[in-house]
């Protein structure tokens, strides 16, 4: 163990000219910088589609407002969706594996550099992709540019007879390269676990984020894979004459479906997993406690992996499938619901205690534990089938799942920002700018999203540009638009916090918060090597076992 | 269960009732014509009283686990004067993982079963012989009703009879589409089922009461999918006979619109639209022949008055921009004598 690094040119690095760095950047291969790189592509796109939700919000304040066209709605929400899942998503839940496997195994890099560099570009070059559309496509009937085919993209409004032009084709070709990326990062992250752990570091003393992220590359590998299958499936049917969802020529657009959510519904795990991850070490160092149950949640965690591959039709029990196949998709959600409890209760047994300090990281992992709890009632909602068959595709599942996504794994991707912001950046964030974000942007999640339940309970579906008056959802849209402005000023703070400490933030030390896994035992920014020596480890919490010589966790594990 | 249903709906009342009342239309029941808790229809109502054990089962855990992190944050928060060392670092217990791994079972095991038994009760229900048969096709953006038994076809307005517990008159409607995917969804009267091409579903519905039920296309199916509303109307079994009746006549057309009709017939109207009776005999838009006795045009976008309706024909993005009706580019008096002749189709 070396806490003791070499003296890092920071100063040459500096005066260097501006090509110089910026040539860096672009052809590095270091996982640090090329997670940083994905951290700040995905930032760069939750603006864009934040602003792209904002719009939607803005139609929707009143009935039959007319702020934008459908065909400019349709787009919106398409674009909304994708962006959010394809190009903020994953590139940051890919960001952090990327920065954090590597220092938490005692790894000087990713096992393949290269293709780490290759998989970011390909995530990238599919963004631009996506949004390229804008000047070069055409989309549905009589609207214009952009894919407005939803971020699901159901068969077969995607087949050229409905989708003329090139805005499908745009959409279904972002979609398939950054795929290769994802599959790219999948193989590397797995790879840098399974080879490059430190000394010492057996399975069962890596930190659950290695765990976690174990977990969520392998799904990653299984099922980005048919997505991709089947974004080739439509490139086929749309260039070369394919029929596989050609409804008219004895393809089947129940096929996409299955396709689609055989990703789609893991793919929640991919991201709520790696959520779990940041959840299993803030709250032990905020709560200065050991995590509860290591070893039951390395199993919560792979049951979930395993779980939520069987689960994909209960985004399909409105297609009338048959009451056998409904009842077994039931069964198989509501399990999920089992490993998932397990966790949230080891995380209350981690706070159980403890000694809970109020940080900025701290809040948001209570406001994840809150809301996930919510997000996850709402899911048994809809995962009892027949309340399924009222609540699908209606405002209320629009709500749901953004409960799971901005509530949950947002809310953690906030924790994770400002927990490891000054082992990024090496300099503290202000304390009282995140409690700020932090208010701010929880009193408008509520705003928008709790209230976002009622419309759906009261017949509003989703992706309508507009709505009649007189159904009772009017104060409903009303009150969910409000809230947008909270999380907007939330957002604000947040990337003004972010920009400002980095300049102007007191240096942060090596080990601000006082905790316990291997990244804190070196600089803040560690340097391209990551430690001079490799360390060895004893046990899951090695700098706990460095502070209390006298009361190490390897005599306990 | 009845006394259950009752009070769950009164805390949704008391919670929703003061701003859903001042906003509701006043034809409308108490919150929203398409609150899926006033079920008025037997699927509907299955689904509710589903819906009310599972938020009853919900509503339990959250209590319990809210109030167990409620408690662990104010009741292990670090103290001022704290001495800063670390406190009895526990590393787990494998009783209390047995007992939150053992009741959360128990729950989903009740859970399931209970989602089963509705499922089962819902979908394989069989039709009784009483029963009326409604082919629902979905299109962009409209809907196209036949009655097969019956040698009825109409458009975006459904009507039903209402179905009495003893002598049962259920609907079941067989769900085609002719074009993308839709889905047909009357909150009142049951959860919905989606209408995919080449893949018929089925449904059915009793409504209980007389009256409008509303809904509207729940699944993406283009521009104008906002706009491809539900309207079922559900009359005694007289007032369904009689419409019946009506609706089988060819149309009346008085010679007075002759010019209209003229004008209809040579433009490319008769491309989509069908007249029974008359040489137009279109299917990619909805059946005109009794146009005048629906309440609403354009998928129930607008009322049906001689206005909307002139202006539907002049220009349809008016009231649907993208829809796939185009405008002729009639002249004025063209458009005049089509909206006269059209008036005379009841």
């Amino acid at each position: 163990m070396s806490t003791e690094t070499m003296a890092w040119p920071t100063a040459r690095v500096a005066s260097r000219p501006f090509v110089d760095r910026l040539h860096e950047w672009v052809t590095t291969v270091d996982h640090k910088q090329l997670g940083i790189m994905y951290i700040l592509y995905a930032l760069f796109f939750l603006v864009i589609g934040g602003i792209e939700a904002t719009i939607i919000r803005i139609q929707l304040i009143r009935p039959n407002y007319d702020f934008v066209s459908p065909q400019l709605f349709n787009r919106l929400f398409t674009m909304h969706g994708t962006t959010m899942i394809f190009f903020v998503a994953m590139p940051i839940v890919f960001g952090f594996a990327n920065y954090l496997v590597p220092l938490m195994i005692g790894a000087r890099d990713m096992a393949f550099p290269r293709l780490n560099a290759f998989s970011f570009w390909m995530t990238a070059f599919g963004g631009l992709l996506l949004y390229f559309s804008l000047v070069g496509a055409n989309g549905l009937y009589g609207a214009g540019n952009a894919p407005d085919v939803g971020w699901f993209a159901y068969a077969p409004l995607t087949s050229l007879a409905f989708s003329p032009g090139h805005s499908t084709d745009y959409w279904t070709l972002s979609i398939l390269v950054s795929g290769f990326g994802s599959i790219g990062t999948a193989i590397n992250i797995l790879a840098t676990i399974v080879c490059m752990r430190c000394p010492g570091m057996t399975l069962g003393k890596m930190p659950l984020l290695a765990w976690l992220n174990l977990v969520m590359s392998s799904m990653v590998l299984f099922v980005v894979s048919p997505l991709t299958a089947a974004q080739i499936m439509l490139l086929i049917d749309r260039f070369l004459g394919g029929h596989f969802f050609d409804s008219q020529a004895g393809g089947s657009a129940v096929l996409w479906m299955h396709f689609f959510w055989i990703f789609g519904h893991p793919e929640v795990y991919i991201l709520v997993i790696p959520a779990f991850a940041f959840m299993s070490e803030i709250i032990p160092v905020f709560s200065r406690k050991v995590i509860f149950g290591y070893p039951i949640m390395v199993a919560a965690t792979v049951g979930i992996g395993f779980l939520s591959m069987a689960v994909w039709a209960h985004h399909m029990f409105t297609i009338g499938m048959t009451s056998n196949a409904n009842s077994f998709f039931v069964l198989s959600t509501m399990a999920v619901s089992i490993p998932t409890g397990i966790k949230i209760f080891n995380w209350l047994g981690t706070m159980w205690g403890g000694k809970i300090q109020f940080k900025t990281p701290m809040l948001f992992s209570i406001g994840f534990l809150f809301q996930f709890l919510i997000a996850g009632l709402t899911g048994i909602m809809l995962g009892a089938a027949p309340f399924d068959w009222q609540l699908a595709a209606s405002y209320f599942l629009v709500a749901h799942f953004h409960y799971v996504i901005v509530g949950a794994i947002l809310f953690a991707l906030f924790a994770a920002f400002y927990y490891w912001y000054p082992k990024m950046s090496g300099k503290m964030y202000s304390e009282t700018l995140g409690k700020w974000h932090f208010w701010l942007f929880t009193a408008g999640f509520h705003l928008t999203f709790d209230v976002m339940h009622i419309p759906g309970l009261l017949g509003m579906p989703r992706r309508i540009y507009t709505y009649e008056a007189g159904r009772g959802w009017e104060i409903w849209n009303l009150i969910v638009t409000i809230g947008v402005v909270f999380q907007a000023v939330g957002i604000l703070v947040f990337v003004f916090n972010l920009v400002w400490s980095y300049f102007r933030g007191k240096p942060s030390g090596n080990d601000p918060w006082d905790a316990w896994t291997l990244e804190w035992s070196t600089s803040s920014p560690p340097p391209a090597y990551n430690f001079a020596t490799i360390p060895t480890v004893r046990s899951r919490r090695p700098l706990w076992d460095l502070k209390h010589p006298d009361d190490p966790d390897w005599k306990y594990e | 269960m009845k006394s259950l249903k009752k009070s769950v709906s009164s805390c949704l009342a008391v919670f929703l009732w003061p701003v859903g009342r001042a906003f509701a239309g006043p034809a409308g029941p108490p919150l929203s014509p398409t609150n899926i808790f006033a079920p008025a229809s037997t699927p509907a109502d299955s689904v509710f009283g589903l819906s009310v054990f599972v938020l009853e089962v919900t509503a339990a855990i959250f209590a319990v686990v809210f109030s167990l992190l409620l408690y662990a944050v104010f009741k292990f928060r670090k103290k001022k004067g704290d001495d800063g060392r670390e406190p009895p670092q526990v590393y787990g217990s494998l009783q209390v993982e047995l007992a939150w791994t053992v009741i959360p079972v128990l729950i989903v095991v009740a859970l399931f079963m209970a989602t089963a038994r509705v499922i089962a009760s819902v979908q394989n229900a069989v039709a009784p012989k009483s029963a009326i048969e409604v082919t629902v096709i979905g299109h962009q953006f409209w809907w196209e009703y036949r009655y097969p038994g019956l040698h009825v076809v109409t458009a975006n307005e459904l009507h039903v009879p209402v179905s009495d517990p003893k002598h049962p008159t259920p609907t079941f409607l067989k769900l085609l589409s002719a074009d993308t995917d839709h889905s047909f969804w009357v909150p009142r009267l049951a959860g919905k089922v989606d209408l995919i091409p080449a893949h018929p579903n089925s449904m059915w519905i009793d409504p209980h009461e007389t009256g409008l039920y509303l809904g509207q296309c729940a699944q993406y199916c283009g521009t104008q999918h906002a706009k491809m509303l539900l309207r079922v109307y559900v009359q005694t079994r007289d007032e369904f006979e009689r419409w019946i009746q009506e609706q089988r006549q060819p149309a009346q057309i008085s010679d007075a619109v002759s010019k209209g009709r003229h004008i209809f017939e040579t433009t490319a109207c008769i491309n989509c639209h069908a007249v029974a009776g008359t040489v137009a005999n279109g299917r990619f838009g909805p059946d005109l022949t009794h146009l005048m006795s629906r309440d609403t045009i354009a998928s129930g976008a607008v009322p049906n008055t001689p206005q909307n309706l002139r202006k539907w024909i002049q220009n349809p993005e008016t009231f649907k921009p993208g829809c796939l009706m185009p405008s002729m580019q009639s002249t004025d008096q063209d458009v005049d004598a089509m909206t006269a002749y059209l008036e005379t189709l009841r």
